[in-house]
């Protein structure tokens, strides 16, 4: 029993995880039970009642009163126990404890961006204290996203007129993933991003170093890093194949002919201004649906990507 | 004796004609004769025709869709194909096959004959209906044919205000379609009240008459709504009024109020029909009275009114006031009532029944197992705290097919074998029939009894790509959904055969008792040759069969005055 029930879940890694599963459980089995003795009912009958002859003559039964007031009153009560027990626990998930740490969340057509109270930023990683309530404050740059970690039950709307918030207390350290649930477009399926839940220790070790880039790094490493960690990949390819943006593969130096019909080349100049206003020189063929990174990177991000992407010639 | 009670009405037996040579299948010659008859039962074998066309382009988008989540990433089509296809599959079963399948074909056909009427109250109305769903149906094909939508069924903004899809043609058939069903609707409410024939009281108007009648007061309070809100989703794109975007002022979760506000009632016009013909086939089937008649029609009632109070628990997660969330969901819940209600009904009629498994009764059974599967995964999901890690999921996705197909689908089957008879005057092969419900029954759990699995587990609908953990589930899915399209297949093949070569029907072949039977099978143009008169209820088995085929002998003094007899 147990088993199923841990087949059909995630795991478990949040405060209010057991809440739901328990009503899962509870739905789960009751109406499983209610079904089996409907579906046996239903063979019993077929089996017991099933035609003889041509001239079978049945009884006339029209309604049976304490029948029908078992079956309506007995539901309503199994209902309202259902009701109950599901208000409580989304009860939990609106209230978020005072004391929560709080992270920015934007999302945007297709990356998920988190912003920390230092002032820190994470692009489809988020990194967060186990056993502390955390709170994300979200809004979408454009049209409407769902934040869902499955592993924490949590799951909310972002728009991009107001500001919509989620909480929950991660019970156990390591990864989760984080999808967006709610249509978007073309990239949809590879808005993910991946939770990382530290010890309150590795977490306040990160925030004072996670957050900084490594100095020492070679551009061009730290730009393969950014592709990934920025989210990049999910739009354009290192193999020369067309996704919703032209794949880096051969792309420097190329000329690049524009929606408005002008001819640029693809140098230093035009990859950054690509990476920060997306927008003003779109490549004709491709769909103007770039975020700006400006804000989102910094400089030596930047750099490193143009490095990366220079690199990539067959 | 009725001879003597009626002094206004005299009324006889009148014999069944079993081998008419004048039907409404021979009364008018050539293509325009179907293209612009007003007999009822021909427009709806052309809502039959063209309904079957869309589901059978419905379930090829869907197999490609099964095809291409054989792997968790690109195999056959790009992203942009995979979500332009799931939008047309879910636009076209929605507004094209499932909303107009049984009340405006089956219905259609069958409503006026269960009340012995000669046709509908508006003949010319109930063509128009039919023509403005080909109008809808053409505007649909051409936002297809000129860039196709990618937006999902629901349109929800702003993503349907800024895509650069054919949004604005896909929103003008919605608008269209929902005419046709509008006029459908007023059509049936004034044939129900106006033409039913002498005797046939309300107490005694066979359930399926019941649910249409609960269907078409949905149709026509809600498509308005609908209406309404594509509009202005289309002002939105073509003029750029701020109504639902935010970046011109606009509020998206409003649009998500307006359409739900709609499609969730809809929800109830796709299953409340089903309902109906459920109660056909069981008590026909058992040969038994049925059980809880008020209680079944007035069930249909309440899930009509309280479809109208639920829409919010589409919108848990949207943003919307938790409050409103809370009340939703407390609503929610008691449309489950009337439901149960309906289940328990149908098992109580089969109790000391006398069961004949024919293929219509299989299709009723595989349909309680399924949309029971359907309705208790809907308690699952209107509960607050699951709903939150349910919504958006795989489990959506198979909670709806549950309900819609396992439930309105396999309803639709079932009355389509047990009206074929009288629609075609042919019977099908029944071995065929059985064994076909069989695979459909099976192949359709195994397709969508592991997006359950994968819903729970975190899996979220709409999804091109998917993490790997997914792919063996996703492949028992698709195959699943092979063998449901070759069961269809197998089902065309014998029906198209019973058209040619099946044997003549008789004009009653289950005994039913209800009265479009009492008439030859293919029926007479005009249904029924004499002004039928009703003595009994449509499930009164016990009754003998000769006194369900009373008719007027002469004209009656005043219009629908009920002959009080009490023959026994």
């Amino acid at each position: 029993m147990n088993r199923i029930i841990e087949y059909l879940l995630p795991p478990q890694r949040s405060t209010v995880a057991s809440e739901v599963d328990s009503l899962f459980t509870f739905i789960n089995v009751a109406g499983f039970i209610l079904f089996a003795g409907i579906m046996i009912t239903i063979l019993i009958f077929v089996i017991k009642y099933r035609r003889k002859s041509e001239d079978d003559i049945t009884p006339v039964i029209t309604h049976n009163s304490i029948l029908e007031v078992t079956w309506t009153v007995i539901p309503i009560i199994m209902i309202l126990i259902v009701f109950s027990w599901g208000f409580r626990g989304f009860l939990i998930m609106s209230s978020p404890p005072a004391n929560a740490y709080e992270i920015n969340v934007t999302a945007a057509s297709w990356l998920w961006e988190f912003r920390y109270p230092n002032g820190g930023t994470t692009v489809n990683e988020v990194f967060v204290p186990v056993d502390r309530p955390v709170k994300f404050i979200m809004r979408s740059d454009d049209v409407l996203h769902s934040l869902y970690v499955p592993d924490f039950r949590i799951k909310q709307d972002v728009l991009p007129n107001r500001y919509t918030t989620t909480w929950f207390q991660a019970t156990s350290t390591g990864e989760a993933i984080l999808y967006c649930t709610e249509y978007c477009g073309t990239a949809h399926s590879d808005m993910l991003a991946t939770v990382h839940v530290l010890s309150i220790e590795e977490f306040d070790e990160w925030l004072e170093t996670g957050l900084e880039i490594d100095e020492d790094m070679p551009l061009a490493d730290l730009g393969r890093q950014t592709y990934t960690s920025a989210g990049c990949n999910a739009c354009h390819t290192l193999d020369g194949t067309d996704r919703i943006g032209p794949s880096f593969l051969n792309l420097y130096n190329t000329e690049r002919e524009l929606v408005d019909g002008s001819v640029v080349i693809a140098d230093e100049d035009y990859l950054r201004r690509s990476i920060l206003d997306p927008q003003a020189e779109v490549t004709a063929g491709y769909p103007a649906n770039m975020p700006s990174y400006a804000g989102r990177l910094n400089e030596r991000q930047i750099d490193g990507l143009i490095a990366f992407i220079k690199e990539l010639q067959d | 004796m009725a001879d003597s009670t009626a002094n206004t009405l005299k009324i006889r037996e009148f014999p069944i004609d079993e081998d008419p040579k004048h039907t409404y299948l021979n009364a008018g010659k050539g293509i325009m004769s179907w293209l612009f008859t007003l007999d009822h039962k021909r427009i709806g074998l052309l809502y039959l025709f063209s309904i079957t066309l869309f589901f059978f382009v419905g379930g090829v988008l869907a197999l490609l869709l099964r095809t291409e989540l054989l792997t968790p990433a690109q195999s056959i089509i790009d992203a942009d194909t995979y979500n332009q296809i799931f939008t047309l599959h879910g636009a076209i079963m929605i507004f094209l096959f499932i909303i107009p399948s049984i009340p405006a074909a089956l219905g259609n056909f069958f409503l006026p004959m269960m009340i012995g009427a000669k046709d509908v109250a508006f003949p010319r109305l109930n063509l128009a209906s039919y023509w403005i769903y080909v109008l809808g149906a053409l505007f649909a094909l051409y936002s297809i044919v000129s860039g196709a939508v990618d937006t999902g069924w629901t349109f929800y903004t702003p993503y349907s205000v800024q895509t650069g899809t054919a949004v604005v043609s896909m929103t003008l058939a919605v608008f269209i379609l929902g005419f046709s069903s509008i006029l459908t609707g007023i059509n049936f409410i004034v044939t129900l009240h106006k033409l039913r024939s002498p005797g046939l009281t309300w107490s005694r108007m066979p359930l399926f008459l019941w649910s249409l009648y609960a269907t078409a007061i949905i149709q026509i309070l809600a498509t308005p709504v609908l209406a309404i809100t594509v509009l202005l989703l289309a002002m939105e794109r073509i003029f750029g009024i701020g109504i639902f975007d935010p970046t011109m002022g606009g509020d998206p979760v409003l649009y998500q109020h307006f359409f739900w506000f709609y499609s969730h009632p809809a929800v109830y016009i796709m299953i409340v029909p089903a309902f109906g013909i459920i109660s056909e086939l069981i008590s026909t089937f058992s040969r038994k009275t049925i059980f809880g008649y008020w209680a079944i029609a007035l069930s249909s009632l309440a899930i009509a009114f309280i479809g109208f109070l639920v829409w919010g628990h589409h919108m848990f997660v949207s943003g919307q006031s938790e409050l409103s969330s809370v009340v939703f969901s407390f609503l929610t819940f008691f449309v489950g009532v009337p439901t149960g209600i309906k289940i328990f009904n149908w098992v109580a009629t089969m109790y000391k029944g006398s069961i004949d498994l024919k293929t219509p009764m299989l299709y009723a059974l595989a349909f309680l197992f399924l949309f029971t599967i359907g309705g208790l995964t809907g308690i699952m999901i209107g509960a607050l705290s699951v709903n939150v890690h349910l919504h958006d999921t795989y489990y959506i996705v198979a909670h709806f097919h549950y309900v819609m197909m396992g439930g309105t689908v396999i309803a639709l089957l079932g009355g389509l074998h047990y009206w074929w008879p009288k629609m075609t005057g042919r019977m099908y092969n029944e071995m065929m029939g059985r064994i076909t419900c069989g695979v459909i029954f099976v192949s359709f759990n195994m397709t969508f009894l592991p997006q359950f699995i994968m819903g729970s587990q975190g899996m979220p609908r709409r999804y091109f790509n998917y993490v790997d953990q997914f792919q063996g589930l996703h492949q028992f899915s698709t195959i699943g959904s092979y063998i449901l399209g070759l069961g269809f297949v197998m089902m065309a093949v014998y029906l198209v055969w019973s058209l040619f070569k099946g044997p003549k029907a008789s004009s009653n072949p289950w005994r039913s008792r209800s009265l479009e039977w009492m008439t030859s099978s293919p029926p007479p143009h005009h249904n029924f040759e004499y002004t039928p008169v009703i003595l009994h209820g449509p499930y009164d088995h016990h009754k003998p069969m000769r006194e369900f085929r009373m008719g007027v002998v002469r004209e009656a003094a005043s219009h629908g005055e009920a002959v009080e007899t009490d023959k026994t």
